[in-house]
């Protein structure tokens, strides 16, 4: 049902696009992009500054490793970072590698009523696969927005293409980016436990962003798209002098209209865990605690029980008994 | 004990067919698996809000009239304090990796203790009152209005988390689940909505120095009677200072190790060790507590429990502090305590008179905790330790949630055990270290009425100690933590008959070899050395 509402709002989008397109090419070609783009780049330096607003008060790094102690005690640096370089590294394991994904496991309960923890790294090649997959293809895009294209930019796209089978050659990670997105999306139609916390949030972005890969491959492959006149209006866009060439085929359309969809909604939506990731307090801080002390900038008073008021509520108690008290001396 | 272990057996995994954003919890026919609420007279003593009788099976639970505005104000004031709540709300994609890393939902079943579900209980809302999509499309973003059947929701599954954190080693972000519950029990607490397990050791603290509310003549007596108890076994005499002005060092341990089985043997394992360093320290009736139930309650309540540590050092005049064991103690003390109320620059940093070993890593805390003290000891050669004493015991060790997720302290409770014991073996790997499992009791549900739930949140950890107790006739379960201690052993006869429970210094206190003392013949509980553990291994 929320996969239904989901998908509804994705073919929604298309159909704007489809039609939107041949009536007003112009507001789609040039005003939607710049304005998905304002959206985006607004709204995520809004967010990421509501963010860094608010402070972190306690220092609570989830520990996953020895800690640092006793000289001869070997501290694990990656997963119990004890100063900044080291906690660097774990977040860079972290984000380049997803890390924590990594240790996933299944727990079994055995018809012998034995629990046991079955390694489980599919999710996390899924979700590795995807997200690479997403960044390489975002970085071979900057071959329409930028004349000469970069050295960098060609080798990337060489390497995609390594594998020549076929004519135009068929790129990695378009066939990654389309396997990992069908495994997690089915992993949500599929998985009861999964599918029952999935909320129409969780399918959109997915089924949006499968739009956006197959009208892309459709543009590649099938339905070939005048590169030329698509580099005209890119570059057309980034100074700033926008021009409508002719020959932009509807696929395109569709194609930036989700893309132009996709980078608005990100900061209203779950896709902040781009910028979360990095300001996680259990993963961006030391496990230092007690050798560096942590300030907490709002740490208010409370009311407390001193010991002069418990001195004089247990008095007579506290001198039978012979236990030292302050007035002994 | 309402149900048998063949019973709670039947688990399913399977979520039921409706939406998930509609709450109903029956607490009627949940008897079992909910905890009393707190109590009237611990609430007006630390003036925390709404004391009233009531129950969670009152159809009307007696709130102020205002009461959405009191949570959503609260939750306004949490989200500009907290900035591990604002992410967590923010950007969670609902991967559901953490799923099955929650003891509650592996012995459960039940969808909503699943760490993701969980935190959507309250992320619902979130997106509802503070989030642009969520005031628009409402449930279409995953909104979801408060309604009292959410808040008697919120009650019923953030006193079924435990604040272990071990979801949060699995989360791609880190989301950590104690986070989550402590702001939830802090919005419930508004309410004056919380459970009578924790706001009444809370009460007691505050007033008297520890949970279990005895008073400083009964905290001396309990020492003493301690102390000639493990005479009678050791021929030792042991006479510990209360409130020693000028001693070096200030014991804290948890106040269950001076009261109760097994953790009184843990006690007599410390007193031991530190008759024979002829250790200069004292103990405190004042900040007799290491364990801070106000961690449970809300971070204020935590703050003013704690507040006692420092002080009591600074007017005993003491140079550092040295901490007994227990879980959530050593959360505090490691995460919490100097931010809260250091700096401790009335102290130094903590130097072990026996082997002069500085310890750099508690630098500004000045506070370590006895396993490094005691694994300094053993690596310099100084203690005399016969672990052939402890032949009766084939142990396992369980870390507790705290000391390994909050601290990493998990190698030096290891090296312990390895100069202590003979037979030592490990639980399998995904269920100890970083990843071990909670005792299901922790976070102040360690209470009789919430049983049913307690075993089932135990299941994954006695099932490891099953496995250990079948593979290898482990018998002797050690642990780190004063709730462990209180809880594991009806986890252990309910789920795994034949294993017991003792700190790790019980254990050292067992092995260590004292001029001047009898020839053991007993172990710290009194029973023959020559027993089970090592009769089993002729078999």
């Amino acid at each position: 049902m929320r996969a239904v509402q989901a998908l509804t709002v994705v073919l929604l989008l298309i159909a704007i696009a489809w039609g939107g397109a041949a009536l007003i090419p112009a507001v789609f070609a040039v005003a939607v992009p710049y304005l998905a783009l304002a959206v985006f780049l607004l709204g995520i330096t809004l967010h990421i500054l509501a963010w860094a607003r608010v402070p972190v008060p306690f220092k609570i790094p989830s520990v996953c490793g020895q800690q640092r102690s006793l000289p001869w005690i070997r501290q694990q640096r990656l997963e119990s970072p004890f100063t900044s370089w080291q906690v660097a590294g774990r977040m860079a394991l972290e984000i380049l590698l997803f890390r924590s994904l990594f240790r996933n496991t299944r727990s079994v309960l055995t018809p012998k009523q034995r629990l046991v923890y079955q390694p489980d790294k599919v999710l996390w090649l899924g979700a590795l696969a995807f997200h690479w997959s997403l960044l390489v293809i975002v970085l071979r895009h900057l071959r329409f927005f930028l004349q000469p294209i970069p050295r960098s930019i060609q080798l990337l796209s060489a390497l995609d293409g390594v594998f020549q089978l076929l004519v135009p050659t068929l790129l990695i990670t378009d066939v990654l980016i389309l396997g990992a997105l069908l495994y997690l999306l089915g992993r949500r139609l599929f998985n009861p436990l999964v599918r029952y916390v999935s909320l129409p949030a969780d399918f959109f972005p997915l089924l949006l962003i499968l739009g956006i890969a197959i009208t892309g491959i459709l543009m590649r492959y099938v339905d070939k798209v005048d590169l030329t006149a698509v580099k005209e209006l890119a570059l057309s866009l980034t100074v700033f002098h926008p021009t409508v060439p002719h020959g932009l085929s509807p696929l395109f359309f569709i194609h930036l209209f989700l893309v132009s969809s996709l980078i608005a909604y990100i900061p209203f939506s779950k896709l902040m865990h781009v910028g979360g990731v990095f300001l996680s307090p259990t993963r961006n801080l030391p496990n230092n605690n007690r050798a560096r002390r942590h300030i907490n900038p709002w740490n208010h008073p409370v009311p407390v029980h001193t010991y002069a008021e418990w001195e004089e509520e247990f008095h007579d108690k506290l001198k039978a008994a012979g236990i030292p008290m302050e007035g002994d001396d | 004990m309402s149900k048998t272990p063949e019973e709670l057996l039947q688990i399913h995994y399977h979520p039921p067919k409706h939406d998930w954003m509609d709450p109903s919890i029956d607490f009627e026919a949940r008897r079992g698996t909910w905890s009393y609420p707190g109590g009237v007279k611990s609430l007006e003593y630390l003036g925390l809000p709404n004391p009233r009788e009531w129950s969670p099976t009152d159809e009307d639970w007696k709130l102020p009239p205002n009461w959405q505005e009191i949570v959503h104000r609260g939750f306004k004031d949490l989200l500009t304090k907290y900035r591990s709540l604002r992410i967590f709300m923010d950007c969670c994609v609902r991967c559901g990796a953490c799923a099955d890393k929650c003891h509650f939902f592996i012995g459960s079943g039940d969808p909503k203790n699943m760490p993701v579900l969980r935190a959507e209980l309250l992320r619902s809302v979130y997106r509802k009152d503070f989030t642009t999509a969520g005031k628009i499309l409402g449930r279409a973003a995953g909104g979801r209005a408060l309604t009292i059947d959410v808040i008697k929701e919120w009650f019923y599954y953030f006193y079924q988390c435990t604040e272990c954190r071990r979801c949060s080693v699995f989360c791609p972000y880190g989301i950590d689940t104690a986070e989550i519950t402590m702001a939830a029990r802090e919005l419930l607490n508004l309410l004056g909505i919380n459970i009578n397990w924790i706001v009444e050791p809370v009460a007691n603290c505050q007033r008297t120095g520890n949970h279990l509310g005895i008073q400083p003549h009964t905290f001396k007596d309990n020492v003493e009677f301690l102390c000639e108890e493990l005479e009678d076994i050791t021929g030792i005499h042991v006479d510990p200072p209360i409130n020693k002005k000028g001693a070096e060092i200030l014991f804290i341990m948890p106040s269950a190790d001076y009261f109760a089985d097994p953790g009184i043997y843990t006690f007599m394992g410390y007193m031991l060790l530190f008759k024979y360093l002829g250790l200069d320290y004292t103990l405190s009736a004042y900040a007799s507590e290491g364990g801070n139930f106000g961690l449970f309650l809300s971070r204020d309540t935590a703050k003013r429990l704690n507040y006692k540590m420092y002080a009591e050092a600074k007017r005993l005049g003491v140079k550092w502090i040295l901490g007994g064991e227990c879980g959530h103690m050593w959360r505090v003390v490691n995460q919490y305590m100097d931010t809260m109320n250091g700096p401790a620059d009335f102290l130094e940093v903590p130097r072990s008179p026996v082997t002069g070993t500085v310890f750099e890593n508690a630098a500004s805390t000045k506070m370590v905790h006895i396993c490094e003290f005691t694994a300094d000891l053993i690596h310099h050669g100084k203690l005399k330790l016969d672990p052939s004493r402890n032949d009766w015991a084939r142990v396992t060790y369980h870390d507790a949630c705290n000391p390994a997720r909050a601290m990493g302290l998990l190698e030096e409770p290891r090296y312990l055990l390895k100069h202590a014991v003979n037979h030592f073996y490990e639980m399998p790997e995904n269920t100890i270290r970083e990843q071990t499992f909670c005792c299901g009791a922790g976070a102040g549900l360690g209470n009789d009425e919430n049983i049913d739930m307690r075993m089932r949140g135990g299941l994954p950890r006695a099932n490891a100690v099953k496995y250990v107790h079948e593979q290898h006739r482990v018998n002797l379960l050690t642990c780190i933590c004063a709730i462990d201690r209180a809880v594991l052993p009806t986890l252990m006869d309910f789920w795994v008959p034949g294993v017991r429970v003792s700190g790790i210094h019980e254990l050292i206190g067992n092995a260590l070899v004292i001029d001047g003392e009898n020839e053991r013949t007993t172990n710290l509980r009194g029973e023959p050395l020559h027993g089970e553990g090592e009769v089993s291994d002729d078999v």
